[in-house]
């Protein structure tokens, strides 16, 4: 990451009708960074990335994209921006080499280095042996692959990724959380990773934003956001299974800690590593029976769900 | 303008549209059906001896006809004439529907079609200038059109010929006013049928849908270029050339149109 800017928005807004998709999105992205936007599914992500490469006009606000502005100067931007959506978008009845082929002549890859580009991205991405096949006949994994491949062509400085790996198995994630991470770091390319897995934002993002019904509600590190908004530790019980009531009940009565059950354990938030005896203590007095205490710093998760819950509290 | 981009999207389009067997198919025995019927018609009403009835019938007929006809057609017998009659006037007609077809059933493929396949979004993140877009789209329901009528104006003129070798013992076909038709007039037809598909298949979900939307839209073109034409291929060849000048402009003016509404942010908010 450096202190550069790969783009910068200032209330950037976009309406569809009565309903507010993005609002007075005010946000600088530094090249070179991997940048999270996380949130629900319509919480304005999509909106965002289309307005950033001007394919949709805001209702208000602006923005600069490399330092261009995406409405007006919408081809030169999006010569130097890749954008992976939602769905793949790929023509099914193409094979995959004539998707990533006639992409390639779409962004102005000369024409005599098409052929290396596509088969060296075939390659990558691990879709060398299956390259002639209609792109319809592959597997969702191979799809979101060729995509990925298209939105990586034509070389861009700024990478745009919306839920990149939305239903792929894991084998496939870790090839694109791989590559993620070898964009940025050995390539040094911006990378704006629109998702809402938030263990995928915690493991690549330099920084993230929460967005909320198109508002940006939390920005930061994934460990500032945790410390700040995710009520520092959390620890992590295990406990006799007739227990699990019990514990659970004298845990979320503590001061400043909240509980819940996360895969088989029971996770209490919030409380300080100096209340650990005392909360031991009290669930040995009622008959709890402990096997495992773990301390843990909060995750992005946690923070994720404290922002959600302090939502619900306001509302 | 940036050819390159213009000639990825023709080129993309063009190869999407024709891996579609519901449209390739139609496309290629549209122009074998529609014009070999009418020279197998002729051929058949003119091989055997002409009943003093239909004869009588043949007669009355061309009495009630322009006299420009009657002046191009003078000079020949009674079933030359009628072959004459089938084979240029007749096929002209028939002839006039082929671009308007191909335009309607390419266009829905490629515009409406794009958006039911949910590729629109990645063409859309190119950077092609709105009108690069909208001209490779045109363009890529156009050159099919142009290249599918031309192709049946060649078949049309072997078929024709052999069909009427038999009554005129010499090649006639084609004429100076079927020239001008498939040089001039038919890609005009063409480019009107396609400003009116590009103001469908943007309201249209489905291909399916455009398709049909197209059927009742295209259907005023063709009757009134196919009653036109009768009358302007009774008048002669000068008529015919302004008819193509005429359709050529109002052509430029939708294109103008076209270019100057066609907003790429405007699709993006109906995907």
């Amino acid at each position: 990451m450096n202190s550069e800017v790969a783009f910068v928005t200032d209330g950037l807004t976009r309406h569809f009708g009565e309903v507010v998709a993005v609002d007075h999105l005010t946000l600088e992205v530094h090249a070179g960074e991997v940048f999270g936007f996380l949130g629900h599914n319509g919480a304005g992500k999509t909106t965002t990335v289309r307005m950033l490469n001007g394919v949709l006009e805001p209702t208000s606000g602006t923005a600069r994209v490399l330092g261009l502005a995406p409405l007006e100067q919408g081809p030169a931007l999006r010569r130097r921006t890749g954008v992976l959506t939602e769905t793949p978008s790929l023509d099914e009845r193409l094979t995959g080499r004539e998707n990533l082929e006639i992409y390639a002549a779409l962004y102005g890859v000369p024409r005599r280095e098409i052929a290396a580009r596509v088969m060296e991205l075939m390659a990558v991405f691990q879709l060398d042996d299956r390259a002639d096949e209609k792109a319809g006949d592959y597997s969702k994994g191979m799809k979101q692959r060729l995509a990925l491949a298209r939105a990586l062509i034509h070389r861009p400085e700024l990478l745009f990724l919306d839920e990149p790996t939305s239903g792929l198995d894991p084998v496939a994630t870790r090839l694109v959380h791989d590559m993620i991470r070898h964009l940025s770091h050995e390539e040094e390319r911006t990378v704006f990773l629109c998702t809402h897995n938030l263990d995928e934002a915690q493991d690549l993002c330099d920084r993230v934003a929460v967005l909320e019904h198109g508002k940006v509600v939390a920005l930061g590190t994934p460990e500032e956001l945790a410390s700040k908004i995710g009520h520092g530790q959390r620890l992590e019980f295990q406990v006799a299974r007739g227990d699990e009531e019990t514990a659970l009940r004298l845990l979320a009565a503590a001061p400043g800690v909240s509980a819940h059950r996360e895969n088989g354990s029971l996770v209490a938030v919030g409380a300080e590593w100096v209340a650990i005896p005392g909360l031991v203590t009290s669930l040995a007095s009622a008959g709890v029976h402990i096997y495992r205490v773990a301390p843990q710093e909060a995750s992005l998760e946690d923070a994720y769900f404290a922002l959600q819950q302090d939502k619900e509290e306001m509302s | 303008m940036n050819s390159y981009i213009v000639e990825a999207i023709v080129r993309k389009d063009l190869k999407v549209v024709f891996q579609n067997k519901g449209v390739s198919v139609p496309l290629i025995m549209a122009p074998v059906i529609m014009l070999a019927l009418v020279p197998l018609m002729a051929l058949a009403a003119t091989s055997g001896e002409m009943s003093s009835a239909d004869s009588a019938q043949f007669v009355k007929l061309f009495e009630m006809m322009p006299p420009g006809l009657l002046a191009a057609l003078a000079g020949y017998d009674g079933v030359q004439k009628y072959a004459l009659f089938l084979l240029v006037y007749g096929g002209a007609v028939l002839y006039t529907l082929l671009p308007l077809l191909v335009v309607t059933t390419v266009a829905s493929d490629s515009f409406a079609g794009e958006k039911e396949r949910k590729t629109l979004e990645a063409l859309l993140y190119t950077p092609s200038t709105d009108w690069e877009l909208l001209l490779g789209k045109l363009l890529s329901a156009w050159l099919p059109a142009l290249g599918i009528s031309w192709g049946g104006f060649v078949l049309y003129t072997v078929m024709a010929n052999l069909a009427a070798w038999p009554v005129m013992g010499r090649v006639f076909f084609p004429t100076t006013m079927w020239v001008i038709l498939a040089g001039w007039v038919a890609p005009a037809a063409a480019g009107l049928a396609l400003g009116a598909m590009v103001l469908i298949s943007s309201r249209a979900r489905t291909f399916q849908s455009a398709n049909q939307l197209a059927a009742v839209a295209v259907l005023p073109i063709f009757a009134m270029l196919g009653s036109s034409l009768f009358m302007v291929m009774c008048s002669g060849p000068w008529l015919m050339a302004l008819l193509g000048l005429a359709l050529w402009a109002i052509d430029a003016a939708l294109v103008w149109l076209g270019r100057r509404s066609f907003r790429r942010t405007r699709l993006a908010t109906q995907i």
